[in-house]
């Protein structure tokens, strides 16, 4: 069980790299990773609203469709539960812990359905994960999903005191960088099966 | 088909129910009085402020942070309605006003070749600098206008553009869109300037253009108050020192220097209070006054250039500025657009 647990989390972190090799949550990728501080406030609150989503998703999956023999409206009512469940959550932080959503607030409404996150509670599915499993990938996901934001960040803030020839300037740069960065990640590809 | 109705309606109804009971139950109280600033502010957005729009300058103000008059282009009245919000008392608004560093149109400054493309400065640039013979020089087709969100600019007919002063609010976004960088902003109140950026040779000046700075140091001398220098071959005023007297823009062999402040008034002498002293006469930079010791001392209105001299330096506060109709002077209009005013005198001394 906890070899399955680590190849799971080695698996969604790395060699599935949600960005890198997925493909998955492109935008906050590319939008957020300009300065270091906002990429990890990012990674947090993805990490954040990863786990707790998936979680009530394969909650709700267990509970409502598959009983009623609803499947095929999983996607539909997955947007309608993680979108309701982070506007809760936004609301419950910002009266609990004033100093949290300083932290996370401006990215909460930013993920609320993400594809890195709808694209979790979709994977769960597909793979018919346990609740334990559903737990790991969510987590591993999610920091995979900030370690590449943070490497980009790093990139990024270094990139930006080069001199680069105009024609790279700006996004240009940015994209190009990310594709060698998911180059490299590709070399991760057959360390696990999946 | 029923059933999918049902259970994502029923989902729908919980989640919206359970939002809506959360924020009631989980309300932040939020000051009223930052709502209050957030409809005071323009709402514009143009960052002029120098944070990302108005809610986060709104809120700068709110927690103290940034002062009631951070808003540049709210001008006064905002200042005012900011500080009773707050309960501070109100600072003087920073008043700034676009003005355009060249005024060299079609009739004064010369072409090298004619341009023609996409009605743009920063398209124009591209092609050799845009065709005006001076590099410096205003291209005339107008960015500036375009970026102006307040439409406080238009081009006159000499393809320069014009900034209707009432209308500027100071926002500065007109400065970036200018390829040669000819849009400073200039402190409201400080009305004389050397329309001019060029720092060529006064020989290569007026090769290229009628009305652009030569550095003939004329203006550096006849200034009074020591505000002007030239460096680099182009004349400067020191706004903390030009007290807007205007003999620089008189005597400006170019007309490069103008005075934005409209129609000046005359300076007029009250029989009551004038004791005779003399110091008028002599501080008159136009020999507009004469008198002699102990008796009255007249202006000769068409020679008075409205300097202010007079009325600063009397010890007895003889000296009133009328308006320009004081000594009857007919034909002369308030014209409500900046337009700038060359001061024309044929005698200074």
């Amino acid at each position: 069980m906890a070899g399955e647990l680590a190849l799971i989390a080695v698996s969604a972190m790395l060699v599935n790299n949600f960005v890198l090799a997925r493909f998955l949550g492109i935008c906050p990728f590319l939008g957020v990773s300009r300065r270091m501080e906002s990429a990890v406030g990012m990674s947090m609150a993805v990490l954040f609203v990863m786990t707790v989503a998936s979680l009530v998703s394969w909650l709700v999956q267990r509970l409502i469709l598959a009983p009623f023999g609803l499947e095929y409206l999983r996607t539909i009512t997955f947007i309608l539960v993680i979108a309701s469940l982070v506007q809760l959550v936004e609301m419950v932080v910002q009266k609990t812990s004033p100093v949290l959503y300083q932290a996370l607030g401006i990215f909460l409404p930013l993920i609320t359905t993400n594809c890195a996150i709808l694209g979790v509670a979709l994977l769960v599915q597909q793979k018919d994960y346990g609740f334990l499993q559903t737990l790991t990938f969510a987590v591993a996901a999610s920091l995979g999903f900030g370690l590449a934001l943070v490497l980009l960040a790093g990139l990024r803030t270094s990139l930006a005191l080069a001199a680069l020839p105009r024609a790279f300037q700006g996004n240009a740069i940015v994209l190009i960088t990310a594709g060698i960065l998911s180059l490299a990640f590709m070399g991760f590809s057959g360390l696990v099966r999946g | 088909m029923l059933a999918a109705i049902l259970a994502l309606g029923g989902m729908g109804a919980v989640a919206g129910l359970g939002l809506g009971l959360a924020a009631k139950r989980f309300a932040v109280e939020v000051d009223a009085r930052l709502e209050e600033i957030l409809e005071a502010l323009p709402g514009i957005n143009c960052g002029a402020c120098g944070y990302a729009g108005c809610r986060p300058c709104g809120e700068a103000i709110h927690t103290g942070a940034a002062k009631v008059n951070a808003c540049p282009v709210g001008g006064e009245g905002t200042v005012q309605t900011l500080a009773r919000i707050m309960g501070v008392e109100p600072e003087a608004a920073i008043a700034q006003v676009a003005r355009i560093f060249c005024t060299g149109g079609v009739e004064e400054a010369r072409r090298s070749f004619a341009y023609q493309g996409m009605g743009d400065c920063n398209a124009a640039v591209l092609v050799s600098g845009g065709g005006k013979a001076c590099v410096f020089g205003c291209l005339g087709l107008g960015s500036c206008v375009e970026a102006c969100p307040y439409d406080a600019m238009y081009m006159n007919a000499n393809a320069i553009p014009v900034v209707i002063d009432d209308k500027c609010t100071g926002c500065t976004l007109c400065a970036p869109a200018c390829p040669k960088d000819l849009i400073e902003m200039v402190p409201t109140g400080s009305d004389v300037q050397v329309l001019c950026h060029s720092t060529h040779k006064g020989s290569e000046v007026k090769k290229v253009c009628t009305v652009g700075c030569i550095a003939c140091d004329i203006c550096v001398k006849i200034c009074p108050y020591e505000a002007i220098t030239v460096t680099a071959h182009l004349a400067e005023i020191d706004y903390g020192k030009c007290t807007n007297c205007g003999l620089c823009v008189a005597k400006c062999p170019d007309d490069t220097i103008l005075d934005f402040s409209g129609v000046r008034p005359k300076s007029f002498i009250l029989e009551a209070s004038c004791t005779g002293c003399t110091w008028c006469r002599d501080v008159c930079p136009t020999n507009a006054i004469t008198g002699e010791q102990d008796l009255l001392h007249v202006v000769a209105p068409e020679r008075c250039i409205g300097c202010y001299m007079c009325k600063d330096i009397c010890p007895e506060d003889a000296v009133e500025m009328r308006g320009p109709n004081a000594y009857g002077v007919p034909g002369v209009q308030v014209v409500g657009e900046a337009t700038p005013n060359r001061l024309t005198l044929v005698q200074i001394r």
